[in-house]
């Protein structure tokens, strides 16, 4: 209930049309309270009396006010309607806006399917309680509470008989209630766990055969799916026996408004109107308790999704602008150095990522990272930018601690090429100037040259204009990447960071693509993470991490003299190779 | 998201739906393409129980009519006790009121308890037989379609299907008969006041039907739009990083907003039709109410009813116009189960794999002499991958294929473990044709490693007994030894006991593969099958799977598709394969002095090296 309170301020800016809409339903309401009045009118003063005209007066009310109370419906659900798609939009746009702003540390606990389910569905289910609240919400307990006022009204003595009655079934409903929410989770927990089973079977099909493991595979899916069966029988034997309960509570009432009624009618003491009164609002009454029940699971589901989208919504972005930013000196030159720098992701374990790592690239230089999966070389390579903060020591670009820039600021210098190739949806064009849309024909070109990708893409059925599918489906994993890299050179960045960027482009390409390169970056300082060793041999400084480590750094020269880690990640990869070369 | 909230049900109302699990159905109006036939299997599912549901039908036919003489009594008490005031037998009356209530509500509740078992262990076994046909089905029908799609087709068709049978088989038999029975009783007591009430009916089924009309399309639209929202949210978070490293984030959040936007009217406009038939059928109830009571007030001046008919039908007419709403309402849900058990039941449908050796072992024990002889193969007819290929391995032997992607060495892989059949020539392991041996016996003799390691969502230790389910722990950990896991599985949180998350995200490749390669190590094949890694795993992790492998391989003849150059230097034959047909043969040795294809592909990637 706290989380769904928190998130009632996105209402707030729809109190007007929420408050407009409450008082419709009430108005709705209470017209529904008065025809029984009115029918009971028509009985006893109507029929009783053999007055015609108050028969027809009446019906004419009743019309008139129907009418009314048509137009009240339809209004109150038209706001209701307002209200709870405006609230999903802003809902939906805070969440946009929040992960936005995240920094790579936040997303590195969420994923885009966690993410996803916050913005739609959990969005959706705290739409529909605002929305189903504004329609119903006050519906059922103003005409239990106009109910009963009416029926004191109508007969003192009646009333106070079937109180009784009355309180039992509201004990009654809120027994069930309490009880409803976990059992229907449960059930969605279950179904859960059904898919997770039918999912494996599907992704893993091969491996299930090959193992031979249809009769295991199919045990485990058969006590699942007996699990699922019972707890959904037990839910629809819950629900069989929460209505036909509340039925017989109010029907009770029925019979005791008939027969302790009928004695007092002989004594005259009510109107057969007001009895049939006193059982049309007892009829009106046991409607809304249904609408009680299903309100309850809707303010359930969506008490969980509260939680989920507060859990976004709290969450703080990991690296901040320092309140009063300086700024960088202009030039293009940058000289970036690590000054014994720890790093660690934050929460995800007690090791460092990054353990003391000191290194300096001067302006021009490129520098290569090398070392196992794992080692550090993603990390060491991100907190350039500051997409991450250092656990101690700092990172300076010409001596300034890049925390006491703007983020804007430190990223217009930089052009990064991802581990993950990322493109987006439109065209290769779009693409490639994605961070400099005002770029001309002249430079988009040079870059895709530089890139090697100008040859490919003018083969592709329409060149440049060439749509890219979601995800870049249409294009094979060294396209996609030379893409990407022309999208970083485009920003003639004075530092480009390629994290492992030329993994899935052959090995001549790759070359082809580091000379290019050299002549691009030329004044820039370049930092290059590789698997590969022939990725790095020309880096005018090879930094080799181990576990977190800088464990040797010089040129290919220098470490194959000084380095037995270099030396056996060269033998591994290129041993055979290279001794090939030799012979040949 | 448009569920129509049914107000005041006297039956099983759609909870769940009100929950917020009755997504898709709702705003996708989807048809079956032969409903009926659709239904016709359903129904078969449920026929089992046909004794007991006899029963509910009986119980369900006695509280409609004693729902029917509810009102009738209330009218009888007013006319006979009420205003006549003459209270004599006015208590037995009441008794007889409560017995019937009681009576009503009692069966209500006992045909729900019993159909609730009814339908759901119908349901229970739908889901087996889906389950069970689809472990027969060939790899084939689920290469042919995509994971992601038939995963989420499945659980919706489930869901969809479950909807409609656990809520509505009572409710529409209970709906229906109790609108004929309520039309009938009116008629029986009053013709004009009847013709009254029935007049309403065709106003209900007019108005459905325009809203049913503008609702449909704006649902199409919303979406549509959802569809845009969706797409644009998914691209921007998943490359987030991208966005921010490029300064996109402005662009990227106003491109949101504008579809964001879009979403809200579309969402207005839709459920504004959708959610207009609430209210006014709430008023069409009051509707009824007045003109009974107005014209039946007009009848009784004249003599013609009475004060208690009045009340009677006003009971009537509120019990008439709730079947009608829900009537409404299923239709939906009922289309869309329809829909899905169409899906479903065309999964069922389609053939299983055929085992005519089903019952043959291969002699133990299995030496691993693999013959291909003539082999061809195509996925498609017309477009052979693989051409009259033949290879051998001898017991104990290590085989590497090598060849460019597509070059059809996975496929070879495939017939081998027969997950498809040769179009000719024949493969033999140990001198018989593989397919007089039963698939079963044939994949047990085979270990395959996979490059795309598949693990389930369980702990480490119950990952690597797949490989053999009878295996202890100790041995599980001896298995894990041998593969070099034994070391990163002790670090993880849990150790042997650390849940894997789904697709086992929490490992990390290298780690993942070698959990395969236990698995492997424990099922203790005849036969090794490896697809090596590519470029996933960095050179030390692989230089340790390798030495796993190694140990794995020893004695045992092996395929291995092999991408690094010490699996080719260390195999005793190498087959260079292209386009389907195999281009070279014989040691690393002999191929790298044949200057052939081979030296080719392989020395290329080291010429850059010359600095």
């Amino acid at each position: 209930m706290k989380h769904l309170r928190k998130l009632l301020t996105f209402v707030a800016p729809y109190w007007r049309r929420s408050l407009a809409s409450l008082v419709l339903l009430i108005a709705v309401v209470l017209i529904d309270l008065a025809i029984p009045r009115l029918v009971q009118r028509i009985i006893d003063e109507g029929i009783s009396a053999g007055n015609l005209q108050v028969v027809i007066n009446t019906t004419l009310i009743m019309l008139g006010i129907s009418l009314v109370q048509t137009a009240f419906a339809v209004w109150n659900n038209i706001l209701s309607i307002q209200v709870g798609e405006g609230v999903a939009r802003d809902v939906r746009e805070a969440l946009f806006l929040k992960i936005q702003s995240f920094s790579f540390g936040n997303l590195d606990h969420l994923n885009t399917g966690q993410l996803m389910v916050r913005l739609s569905s959990d969005t959706t289910a705290f739409q529909r309680s605002v929305q189903v609240s504004l329609r119903i919400g006050t519906r059922a307990p103003v005409l239990m509470i106009g109910s009963l006022i009416l029926m004191f009204v109508t007969d003192r003595h009646l009333a106070l008989m079937i109180l009784p009655v009355l309180l039992a079934t509201t004990l009654v409903i809120a027994f069930f209630v309490a009880r409803m929410g976990p059992l229907f989770l449960t059930v969605q927990r279950t179904l859960d766990k059904l898919n997770t089973v039918l999912q494996e079977n599907i992704a893993g099909v091969r491996l299930v055969k090959s193992f031979v493991r249809a009769d295991h595979e199919g045990q485990r899916f058969a006590t699942i799916n007996e699990e699922y069966t019972q707890r959904n029988i037990r839910v629809m034997r819950f629900v069989a026996t929460l209505f036909p309960s509340m039925n017989v509570l109010v029907n009770i009432a029925i019979v005791i408004v008939i027969w302790a009624g009928g004695i007092q009618s002989a004594a005259g003491g009510v109107t057969v109107g007001q009895i049939v009164a006193f059982i049309n609002y007892l009829h009106t009454t046991l409607g809304p308790l249904g609408i009680m029940v299903m309100l309850a699971n809707v303010v359930a589901a969506a008490t969980a999704s509260a939680e989920r989208i507060n859990e976004v919504l709290d969450t703080v972005p990991e690296v901040q602008d320092p309140v009063d930013p300086q700024r960088l000196p202009p030039g293009r030159d940058q000289r970036v150095a690590f000054v014994r720098v720890d790093f660690r992701y934050d929460g995800v374990n007690d090791g460092l990522v990054l353990d003391d790592v000191d290194l300096i690239a001067e302006p021009g230089q490129t520098v290569a990272i090398l070392g196992a999966t794992g080692a550090g070389k993603s990390s060491l390579v991100e907190l350039v930018p500051r997409f991450y903060d250092v656990a101690d020591g700092k990172l300076t670009w010409n001596g300034m601690d890049v925390r006491r820039v703007r983020q804007a600021d430190l990223l217009k210098q930089v052009g990064i090429v991802p581990q993950d190739t990322v493109l987006f949806s439109g065209s290769v064009r779009d693409n490639i100037r994605y961070g400099k849309p005002q770029a001309s024909e002249q430079e988009l070109v040079a870059a895709a040259r530089a890139a090697q990708a100008h040859d490919f893409i003018m083969e592709l059925p329409e060149g440049y204009d060439t749509h890219v599918e979601e995800r870049g489906v249409n294009l094979s994993g060294g396209q996609k990447q030379r893409i990407a890299i022309a999208r970083a050179l485009l920003l003639r960045p004075s530092i480009l960071i390629l994290d492992d960027a030329t993994s899935s482009v052959d090995v001549e390409t790759e070359t082809r693509i580091q000379e290019a390169m050299r002549e691009w970056t030329r004044d820039s300082t370049a930092f290059v993470v590789a698997q590969r060793i022939s990725t790095v041999l020309r880096a005018d400084k090879i930094v080799v991490v181990d576990e977190g480590r800088v464990v040797a750094q010089g040129t290919h020269a220098e470490l194959m003299e000084s380095s037995p880690v270099y030396q056996e990640i060269y033998d591994s990869q290129l041993g055979d190779g290279a001794k090939l070369q030799e012979k040949a | 998201m448009n569920a129509p909230m049914p107000s005041s049900e006297r039956r099983v109302p759609d909870l769940r739906r009100a929950l917020g699990h009755g997504h898709v159905h709702s705003t996708t109006i989807e048809q079956a393409a032969d409903p009926r036939r659709a239904l016709r299997r359903l129904t078969m599912y449920l026929s089992p129980y046909w004794v007991s549901l006899v029963l509910v039908l009986v119980l369900v036919l006695i509280y409609i009519l004693l729902g029917l003489l509810e009102p009738y009594l209330i009218g009888r008490a007013i006319d006979r006790f009420i205003s006549t005031r003459q209270i004599a037998g006015l208590s037995g009356l009441a008794i007889l009121m409560l017995a019937v209530y009681f009576l009503d509500n009692g069966f209500q509740a006992i045909s729900s308890w019993l159909m609730a078992r009814i339908s759901q262990d119908a349901l229970r076994r739908l889901r087996r037989d889906l389950f069970e046909h689809m472990q027969k089905l060939s790899i084939g029908f689920f290469d042919g379609r995509s994971a992601g799609d038939l995963m989420s087709r499945l659980t919706n068709d489930i869901d969809a299907i479950n909807q409609a049978v656990s809520q509505n088989v009572v409710s529409l038999v209970a709906s229906v008969l109790s609108l004929v029975g309520i039309l009938i009783a009116m008629f029986v007591l009053n013709v004009w006041l009847a013709l009254a009430a029935v007049l309403v009916v065709p106003i209900i089924a007019w108005f459905t039907q325009f809203v049913a009309r503008y609702t449909r399309k704006g649902f199409r639209e919303l979406q549509k739009e959802l569809g845009g929202i969706n797409g644009v949210m998914e691209e921007s978070i998943s490359g987030q990083r991208v966005v921010k490293a490029f300064r996109r984030t402005e662009s990227t959040i106003e491109r949101f907003r504008a579809s964001n936007q879009r979403v809200y009217k579309a969402g207005v406009y839709a459920n504004t039709y959708a959610l207009m038939l609430m209210p006014l059928t709430n008023v069409l109830g009051n509707l009824f109410v007045i003109v009974l009571a107005g014209l039946g007030g007009y009848l009784a001046l004249k003599d013609l009813v009475t004060v208690g008919m009045i009340a009677a039908f006003i009971a009537y007419a509120q019990n008439f116009i709730q079947p009608l709403r829900q009537l409404a309402n299923m239709y939906n849900s009922i289309q869309a189960a329809l829909a899905g058990a169409e899906r479903v039941f065309e999964i069922i449908d389609t053939t299983a794999e055929v085992d005519a050796a089903a019952d043959t072992a291969l002699p133990t024990p299995v030496h691993g002499e693999v013959r291909f002889e003539n082999v061809s193969f195509g996925y498609l007819s017309g477009k052979p991958v693989i051409k009259s290929m033949s290879l051998e391995a001898h017991a104990g032997q290590t085989v590497a294929l090598v060849g460019p992607t597509g070059a059809g060495k996975t496929t070879l892989i495939n017939l081998l473990s027969r997950f498809y059949e040769v179009n000719s020539g024949r493969i033999t392991i140990d001198g018989r044709d593989i397919r007089d041996i039963s698939k079963a016996d044939l994949r047990q003799r085979l270990g395959i490693v996979l490059q795309d390691t598949f693990l389930f969502a369980d702990t480490v230790m119950e990952n690597i007994r797949y490989g053999r389910l009878d295996a202890t722990d100790e041995e599980c950990i001896e298995a894990a030894r041998l593969a070099d896991a034994d070391h990163f599985i002790r670090q993880l949180p849990s150790g042997y006991q650390t849940q894997l998350s789904e697709r086992a995200s929490n490992l990390s490749q290298g780690q993942r593969q070698m959990l395969s390669i236990a698995r492997a190590v424990l099922a203790d094949p005849s036969i090794l099958i490896l697809d090596e890694a590519t470029s996933s795993v960095d050179t030390r992790t692989e230089a340790r799977i390798q030495k796993a492998l190694l140990r794995l391989m020893h004695g045992r003849t092996s395929f291995v598709i092999a991408h690094r150059l010490s699996t080719i230097r260390d195999a005793d034959n190498v087959y260079v394969i292209n386009e389907g047909e195999i281009v070279e043969q014989g040691t690393h040795q002999q191929l790298l002095e044949a200057k052939g294809f081979f030296h080719h592909l392989y020395v290329s990637q080291f010429k850059s090296l010359a600095i």
